[in-house]
């Protein structure tokens, strides 16, 4: 049993959890009702189940970020994929008020399937094209996505003519804001890339692969391994994932709004990442940490809605988090802890 | 020209080319005062363009530029709300903005968080600090204020110039004179090139590393007072992109995202070229403003592409 | 023996404590003015460790230092400067981003109240540069234009510049060749006349004694002893490093079968023109099965550089490439490791080794690698062959699960071995296999690549020490100037015959 617990200890969820685990309880504190879970119109309602909802957003993204974080590169395009992916389906789909027979329906201008096919490739080009810059010219990956990150609303709004496109289309909302068993729709969506993203890695040599590629780019590509291939795909797969986000939002509000469409996505997802145990410097990396890590994000602003403070306030206390989270894992605040000499300040020179 | 200035010249180059094509295309783009607006409507941005600088060339990033200007706006803004005298706000805002630059400083240098990680919290923390003032946009009525937004120095050719325009060129000049200049400077490229080396070669690295974040934390309240001048009101949404947009513009100015070379008079061009797309899609008139992301973000992609073809890396051999 | 209160620099009780290492243990070592003084040890001995502490970035856990009789505490690599200790480090530990002229002076430019004085500044690293390097360099070139070994005379000329009393050089001949070294020698012998105390680490037992004085050996972290270089004889020398009496050294000396190619060898591998401009000038070379190809030149002279083209590391521009006799057209590393070949890269940290990942990841990668994504190795399989190469080669690690970063040298270089080992490879490329390994593991090493030359492998050996070259290959190339000017076979094999071809050639 000891060794189970310090196993789990060791194991890098540990402090997600725990986290989490923290800020559920000062939730139940602060807030009645907080854990109360009710089935009503045939769906689970609750504070709970909105969080786990909300936080798919960001989740979903932060599993594809992940992996290109774990090859040592970083994405920061992704919230104007969000945008641009919205943007399109909104666009193609649209919605209009039109006479068949004796009745008014609404009509989609486009094949629901063909609109959402359509965002999800055209996400998926986009990080084809990050991953052009970064794996075959070796351009920086801040810098390669930095292009898009800042070019990306532009097209989105071009895409969107500067206006909120509003969908009037049933079904389409089905995507986020539907739910079977009673269970919102996008968590299934959630799990099934969670699942079959962590199959992928784990059960074939990907994983493996990701992470040396991220160790040591050099010694990966001389022991064989592919790597500008897989760090080509796994920019792909981030912005695919941003992509499907991206769809959820915007079927989520029922309209796409090309400006503020995944604002500050990339953060909160880089942020879920690194909360998760993925450094940033690549390696050994997390998914479910990584939708922890979401999840946490999305209890904090809830959290901080349900106690009545304007919600503006919640980037404080996020910030707060962040240099609490990053001091704690830091060196230097370890060694403080341990009550050891201080680390020196030019410790890590020298590894 | 060597290898070492040609991004400059480039730079300047196309900046050249598109004020050139500008006055082709626009009757009364090639006009002093078209020039003089240039520095006069983007002084907020040259100012945090320079401070960028020093932390990009020792090879880290400010994601919180914006939102420090925008906090500077609203802490000017509230503080002159009531009767508080410029002479005292100015000062102050400079002072806790350096002191947030000092404090995002220590995080990197001493807990060694990722630059990027502490001052993206950094944003977060400063752009909520404005919402905890202010949801609203708070007017200034300040007469002070007031008349030095409005102040139009009268140039012998006819032309106006703002006062923001000389404390730009004023910052900017110290700016390169600093890197250009004294120790501090030159360590700041040393650290951009190789950090283990600089401090294996005897430089005051953590104190150097420090003392950048605060230098851009004052050129950020700098700006911050700046664009209080320019807009007269105090608003958390001011600036929300400032960050890209002065990252942009060091980028296209020459400098490595790694660090260890470009300069602040790069940055400057690359300020005007922003500059230069926003006046030449004003004149167009028809263009929606979000064409302006899409060319800046073309804008930036030619560069990096361009930087890395130069910077190929010569083989090692044995 | 020489009295201690005239020493210089002087540690007493020095010791030194990482998580779970310890490092350094009671050392007590004395540095006179006017003296060369070697430090010598194993790897891991301690002795940048040592050097380390006396210049300001590790600080000691116990123990004094003493600095002209006063006890005094070394905060940080600026205070040991101020105090007159110049040091030059291993890797060249300059920026690369800035001029020659910058690298030398930084800290120290010329100033007055306007800023720093950019003329001065020139003029000044040029009489530098002429005075204490006799080198033609241009000081407004940035330094990462100059090759490595010129790099590496720039840090010892930075060194020199400030008025020091003790100069510390840690490895200084490592990447710099025969003419350089004699320059540096010259320049250390001329600085001991003017009564500096000079202290350097080295393994290049021939460079000890060629310009030492005296010599201190460390072991395991701890002091050995002291002695005049003329008093000491190289198997003393020798037995004190590795701890074992004179006469239980293990020779060094391997026994060969010397094979002749006498037709009977089927070639394996074979080159035309192969090369890349400004890389490898066009290579025709020939590798068989069951022989040991040395490649012997100096630094530079082009033998990683065909080691790297051969195995599609780098890509060749011109030429081609014949396996069994066919052409084949490969690509990348993941190419020519399908056809059968392995490589282990010189630089074991920066280009072989996942310092992070396990022992077994780190053996069992390129065998993975070359299954493809989908025929993923089970833990179980994995653990079997870790385990199998680990006992095969005698790998020295507390298990598969180590970060393979916190093993010694020796057994790093081994992990290495065992990757390409698990991959069954008919042809091997071995570049310096046996640096930075123990003069013990050496020998071992050196031995199993025989082995494995016995078993049918083609080996392909690049060493900067011409004795082992010698000592095991079959047939030997010879490089200079990026450029194979000869080869020799069999009787003709010797280091004389060698450096002469070197130098000649053709």
């Amino acid at each position: 049993m000891r060794l189970k617990l310090t196993r789990f200890k060791e194991s890098n969820l540990f402090w997600p959890l725990c986290i989490l685990l923290v800020l559920l309880v000062i939730n139940g504190f602060l807030t009645r009702g907080f854990f109360s879970i009710q089935w009503k119109d045939g769906r689970l309602t609750g504070i709970l189940v909105d969080i786990l909802n909300r936080s798919t957003y960001i989740g979903i993204i932060a599993i594809g970020l992940t992996l290109v974080i774990a090859t040592g590169g970083i994405d920061i395009s992704v919230g104007s994929v969000v945008a641009i992916s919205g943007a399109i389906a909104a666009f193609l789909i649209g919605g209009e008020l039109v006479m068949r027979g004796s009745e008014q329906i609404l009509v989609t201008r486009t094949p629901m399937g063909i609109a959402i096919f359509i965002a999800l490739v055209a996400s998926t080009l986009i990080g084809m094209w990050n991953g052009f810059l970064v794996a075959r010219f070796r351009i920086q990956p801040i810098v390669a996505t930095l292009v898009l990150m800042v070019a990306g609303r532009g097209i989105a709004q071009l895409i969107t003519n500067g206006q909120i496109i509003t969908i009037y289309y049933a079904p389409y909302y089905f995507i986020g804001n539907g739910s079977i068993l009673g269970i919102p729709f996008s968590l299934y969506v959630l799990a099934t890339v969670l699942i079959l993203v962590t199959l992928i890695t784990r059960k074939t040599a990907l994983g493996l692969f990701i992470e040396s590629i991220g160790v040591n780019r050099t010694a990966s590509n001389y022991s064989g391994i592919k790597e500008q291939r897989i760090v080509f795909w796994t920019y792909a797969f981030c912005s695919f994932c941003a992509g499907i986000s991206g769809l959820l939002v915007c079927s989520n509000v029922k309209s796409a709004d090309g400006n503020n469409a995944g604002d500050m996505f990339e953060l909160d997802a880089i942020f879920a990442v690194i909360i998760g145990g993925t450094s940033l410097n690549g390696g050994k990396f997390r998914l479910g940490g990584a939708v922890l890590g979401a999840i946490i994000i999305q209890t904090l602003t809830t959290m901080i809605y349900s106690i009545g403070v304007p919600p503006q306030v919640n980037l404080v206390i996020k910030s707060i988090v962040v240099f609490a989270v990053s001091m704690i894992q830091s060196e230097y605040f370890q060694s403080l802890f341990r009550m050891e000499r201080p680390v020196s300040l030019r410790r890590n020179y020298y590894l | 020209m060597n290898k070492k200035t040609l991004p400059f010249f480039i730079t300047l180059g196309l900046f050249l080319l598109m004020y050139a094509a500008g006055s082709l295309a626009y009757p009364n783009f090639f006009s002093l005062q078209v020039f003089i607006n240039l520095f006069i409507d983007n002084a907020f941005l040259g100012i945090a363009a320079v401070g960028m600088t020093f932390v990009i060339l020792s090879g880290g990033i400010d994601l919180s530029v914006g939102s420090v200007v925008a906090l500077t706006t609203m802490i000017s803004a509230d503080l002159l709300q009531r009767e508080w005298s410029p002479a005292v706000v100015i000062p102050a805002v400079l002072l806790l903005t350096s002191l947030f630059g000092t404090f995002q400083g220590i995080m990197i240098q001493v807990f060694r968080i990722q630059p990027f990680i502490a001052t993206l919290a950094g944003m977060f923390f400063a752009r909520g600090a404005c919402y905890l003032i202010s949801i609203d946009t708070i007017n200034i009525d300040n007469e002070w204020y007031r008349s030095v937004s409005m102040a139009a120095i009268e140039l012998p050719t006819g032309d106006f110039i703002s006062i923001n325009v000389f404390i730009f060129i004023l910052l900017a000049l110290i700016g390169w004179w600093l890197l250009k200049f004294t120790r501090f400077g030159r360590t700041v490229y040393a650290i951009g090139g190789s950090e283990q080396s600089a401090m294996l070669m005897g430089l005051p690295v953590t104190r150097t590393k420090i003392l950048i974040y605060t230098l851009n934390g004052f050129c950020s309240g700098l700006a911050g007072v700046v664009f209080t001048f320019y807009m007269l009101s105090g608003y958390a949404l001011h600036c929300k992109d400032l960050h890209l947009d002065a990252i942009a513009a060091v980028v296209m100015g020459g400098t490595l995202l790694t660090g260890g070379v470009g300069s602040v008079e790069g940055s400057i061009i690359g300020v005007l070229i922003l500059g230069t797309i926003q006046t030449i899609i004003n004149f167009q008139g028809t263009l929606s403003s979000w064409w302006t992301r899409i060319m800046v973000g073309v804008l930036i992609f030619a560069f990096i592409f361009m930087q890395s073809l130069l910077n190929r890396p010569t083989k090692q051999t044995q | 023996m020489q009295d201690e209160s005239a020493a210089l620099l002087s540690m007493q009780n020095i010791s030194k404590y990482f998580p779970g290492v310890r490092a350094l243990s009671k050392i007590n070592f004395s540095l006179f003015p006017g003296e060369i003084h070697a430090l010598m040890g194993q790897y891991g001995a301690g002795k940048s460790t040592l050097i380390k502490i006396m210049t300001g970035v590790y600080q000691p856990d116990e123990g004094d230092m003493y600095f002209q009789g006063q006890k005094f505490h070394v905060e940080s690599p600026e205070h040991a400067q101020n105090m007159g200790i110049a040091t030059v480090y291993q890797e060249v530990n300059l920026c690369p981003n800035l001029t020659v002229a910058e690298n030398l002076l930084l800290g120290r430019e010329p100033r007055s109240f306007m800023g720093i004085r950019w003329k001065t500044l020139l003029s000044e690293s040029q009489r530098i540069i002429k005075e204490k390097l006799e080198l033609d360099l241009d000081p407004t070139r940035p330094l990462g234009s100059y090759s490595i070994a010129i790099q590496q005379m720039v840090a010892i000329a930075r060194a020199l510049c400030v008025r020091s009393t003790v100069l510390i050089l840690d490895e200084p001949t490592s990447s710099i060749d025969e003419t350089e070294v004699e320059r540096l020698f010259s320049i250390l012998r001329k600085l001991k006349q003017e009564g500096l105390a000079i202290l350097f680490i080295t393994h290049f037992i021939n460079q000890v004694y060629e310009i030492s004085d005296k010599i201190t050996v460390l072991r395991n972290g701890e002091y050995v002893g002291t002695a005049r270089t003329k008093d000491l004889p190289k198997i003393n020398l020798i037995s004190m490093m590795v701890g074992k009496n004179p006469e239980e050294i293990v020779d060094t000396e391997v026994h060969k079968n010397v094979k002749i190619n006498e037709g009977s060898q089927q070639e394996i591998l074979c080159t035309s023109g192969l090369g890349r401009n400004g890389y490898l000038k066009p290579l025709d070379l020939s590798l068989y099965k069951g022989e040991v190809l040395g490649l012997a030149g100096l630094l530079g002279s082009g033998r990683t550089e065909t080691a790297k083209l051969l195995f599609a590391a780098e890509r060749a521009m011109e030429g081609s490439v014949y396996w069994y006799g066919k052409q084949v057209y490969p690509q990348s590393p993941s190419d020519t490791i399908s056809l059968g070949m392995g490589f282990c890269p010189e630089d074991r940290k920066t280009e072989g080794l996942l310092g992070d990942l396990s022992v077994r990841e780190n053996i069992i990668l390129a065998l993975q690698a070359k299954r493809g994504i989908l025929n993923y190795l089970q833990r179980k399989n994995q653990e079997e062959i870790a385990n199998r190469l680990i006992a095969e080669l005698g790998i020295i690690t507390p298990g598969t699960e180590q970060p393979v970063k916190n093993l010694s040298g020796g057994n790093q270089q081994k992990v290495l071995l065992a990757r390409w080992l698990a991959t069954n490879p008919e042809v091997l490329i071995l570049d310096e296999p046996t640096r930075g390994i123990d003069v013990g593991a050496k020998g071992e090493i050196l031995q199993r690549i025989l082995s494995l030359r016995d078993t049918g492998f083609a080996i392909v050996f690049i060493s900067s020490e011409l004795e082992e070259v010698v000592a095991i290959s079959d047939r030997v190339a010879v490089f200079r100037d990026k450029k194979k000017v000869a080869e020799i076979q069999g009787d003709e094999i010797a280091e004389h015959t060698i450096m002469q071809l070197i130098a000649q050639g053709e």
